[in-house]
């Protein structure tokens, strides 16, 4: 192993945040870099760094132009991004139950079609694979994961829905995803879950971290209305499970 | 207690304040002011810490009353008309509202957003830290949600205490400042195009993003990226090449090439240009973006001590008044654009 890691790009966001780019692609060794520098600034603060924000390819890192300036701050983030990681946490890994199809998954038909498979095989080969969290973003809970088979590769929908409902399990390109609000998603919607990954007066408030492992397994309607009322009064209705 | 009962407001009024911080890891947005400068003055005349909650007014008219007990108030930000009852106040001058007087404001000239501070603040429960409305989210409070017609907020009875107004520097008018990145990469010589160009802020705007128009900013290499995080001020580019600033209601990630971010110095003035309005950018270094934001932080703790006693220095309103034999009443800090209150005025 190298003595230290390649050098990300420092690029500015604004005089008040630095993005540290590790890659401009969906790139599984550029995100673990990335949740590796975030999981540093947690375990060791930097001085004038106020929250962070990961991502696929990057970290957003927010800092306070009172207590530090770009050179410094930027510099040091360099310095401490090529940091072979020390030995690396074992990830929590959360099975979420999902409604596949039907009104749950009003696309579920067409994506199978699209991909050539039969719906059996879509749930099968998306209920199968392993996916780790790589990024929450956009709005509260979305969870963007990395790990989707890539036979179920397929480009995102033309004309993106305004409104998806809340719990929404898509697949878009290569990337799946869990949506917590409703709201506008331009992917194909394959199910549903009862799963909350951001609630208001629970806790945890936000359930999946950076970096999490999910596998989805699917579950009845019958089933979902019932772990959805319960999720509503505060259940997790996700188990954790030994990685 | 008294009650502040919410008459009459428009759309977009909200209650905000700092901003909920520490959350976007999570996709959670800050919200908050869009002009924090104005919400700071507003507090600091009403006896609030600075970042305190207050009532987000955008451009429309507004009408509050006090119920149970006299309610002392401020309001700054945007240029409009102000009334209790019949009766001209100025703005950045507390006041106090006696039981069952109603405080009218017009709709906002030549900017957007205005502060209502109250003194004692909006009691609520602060969910991260925050009583700002974001409620695609579910949160706020009071409300959790925009405020409408007929809410109340519960607040502190008026205390005893002389009236004071504030003296704020004059604005610059100058161009918006912002430091290129992160992806000016993505667009080799449309920057200098961005930067030669006038822009006007699109009436579709709202506290998720401004929409810019103006000449058609092309990308290099397509405007589809890898998602990354956004910043209040990040300059995206959709595909229409029509940039899009990020403003404190934005999603925390986005898949748009982002050009240049506003400095955070600007991003409070840029939010009150009103739609229409011809402005430009300018860039500047690093070093002088972060100069520009300690001095906006030494303004804004240099508030307190800009404090007087009305009627000193500054017009006295009455007497102003008073003195006026034609009769009509005028409003001695926008005398130059008084107009009759018209509640069905302009929106941006």
């Amino acid at each position: 192993m190298a003595a230290t890691l390649s050098p990300p790009r420092i690029l500015p966001s604004g005089d008040a945040a630095i993005t540290v780019e590790f890659s401009r692609t969906i790139d599984d060794e550029a995100n673990r870099r990335v949740l590796a520098l975030d999981r540093l600034l947690m375990t060791s603060p930097v001085d004038g760094v106020t929250e962070t924000v990961p991502t696929y390819r990057s970290l957003l890192v927010h800092y306070d132009p009172l207590r530090v300036d770009y050179e410094t701050l930027g510099a040091n983030l360099s310095a401490l991004a090529q940091q072979p990681p020390t030995q690396r946490e074992a990830a929590r890994r959360w099975r979420i139950p999902v409604t596949y199809g039907g009104e749950y998954g009003i696309d579920l038909e067409e994506t199978a079609k699209a991909l050539d498979l039969s719906t059996e095989t879509l749930i099968a080969r998306h209920a199968g694979a392993t996916y780790r969290v790589a990024m929450i973003g956009f709005t509260p809970g979305w969870s963007y994961l990395s790990g989707l088979d890539p036979t179920l590769e397929l480009s995102r929908r033309l004309n993106p829905r305004l409104v998806t409902p809340a719990g929404t399990i898509p697949i878009g390109g290569v990337q799946a995803g869990i949506q917590c609000l409703a709201g506008p998603n331009g992917w194909h919607l394959l199910g549903r879950t009862p799963v909350r990954t951001y609630q208001f007066n629970r806790e945890p408030v936000f359930l999946l971290e950076p970096g999490d492992e999910v596998i989805f397994y699917p579950i009845e309607a019958k089933e979902f209305i019932e772990r959805d009322r319960a999720a509503e009064h505060g259940e997790i209705v996700a188990e954790l499970v030994a990685s | 207690m008294s009650k502040l009962v919410v008459t009459a407001v428009g759309p977009a009024t909200s209650v905000q304040d700092g901003g909920r911080y520490g959350a976007q890891r999570y996709g959670l947005t800050p919200s908050g002011a869009m002009d924090r400068l104005a919400l700071a003055a507003a507090n600091c005349l009403a006896g609030n810490p600075m970042f305190g909650a207050a009532i987000e007014l955008g451009p429309l008219s507004a009408t509050f009353t006090a119920r149970d007990g006299a309610i002392r108030i401020a309001v700054a930000g945007a240029p409009r008309s102000a009334k209790v009852g019949a009766h001209d106040v100025p703005l950045l001058q507390s006041l106090t509202l006696a039981d069952g007087e109603s405080l009218t404001l017009g709709s906002a000239r030549g900017e957007v957003f205005s502060y209502l501070a109250i003194g004692g603040g909006i009691p609520g429960v602060p969910m991260f830290g925050s009583l700002a409305v974001n409620a695609r989210a579910g949160l706020g409070s009071p409300y959790p949600r925009p405020l409408q017609s007929g809410d109340e907020l519960q607040v502190a009875a008026a205390s005893v205490s002389g009236e004071r107004s504030i003296a704020l520097p004059a604005k610059s008018d100058g161009p918006i400042r912002i430091v290129p990145g992160p992806q000016d990469d993505e667009f080799g010589d449309a920057l200098s195009l961005f930067l030669d160009s006038e822009w006007k802020i699109s009436g579709t705007s709202d506290r998720m993003g401004y929409r810019l128009e103006g000449p058609v900013i092309k990308h290099l290499h397509g405007h589809n990226i890898v998602s990354d995080g956004t910043v209040n001020g990040s300059i995206q580019v959709p595909g229409n090449g029509q940039p899009i600033v990020l403003m404190p209601d934005r999603g925390t990630t986005g898949g748009y090439p982002k050009i240049a971010t506003v400095i955070s110095a600007d991003i409070g003035r840029f939010a009150q240009i009103p739609a229409g309005r011809g402005f430009r950018f300018k860039a500047v270094s690093m070093r002088d973006a972060q100069a520009a934001a300690r001095a906006m932080d030494a303004l804004l703790h240099s508030l307190p001590s800009r404090l007087r006693e009305p009627g000193g220095f500054d017009f006295n309103i009455e007497a102003l008044q008073n003195a006026n034999v034609a009769g009509a009443a005028v409003n001695a800090f926008d005398a130059g654009t008084w107009q009759p209150d018209n509640s069905s005025g302009h929106q941006p």
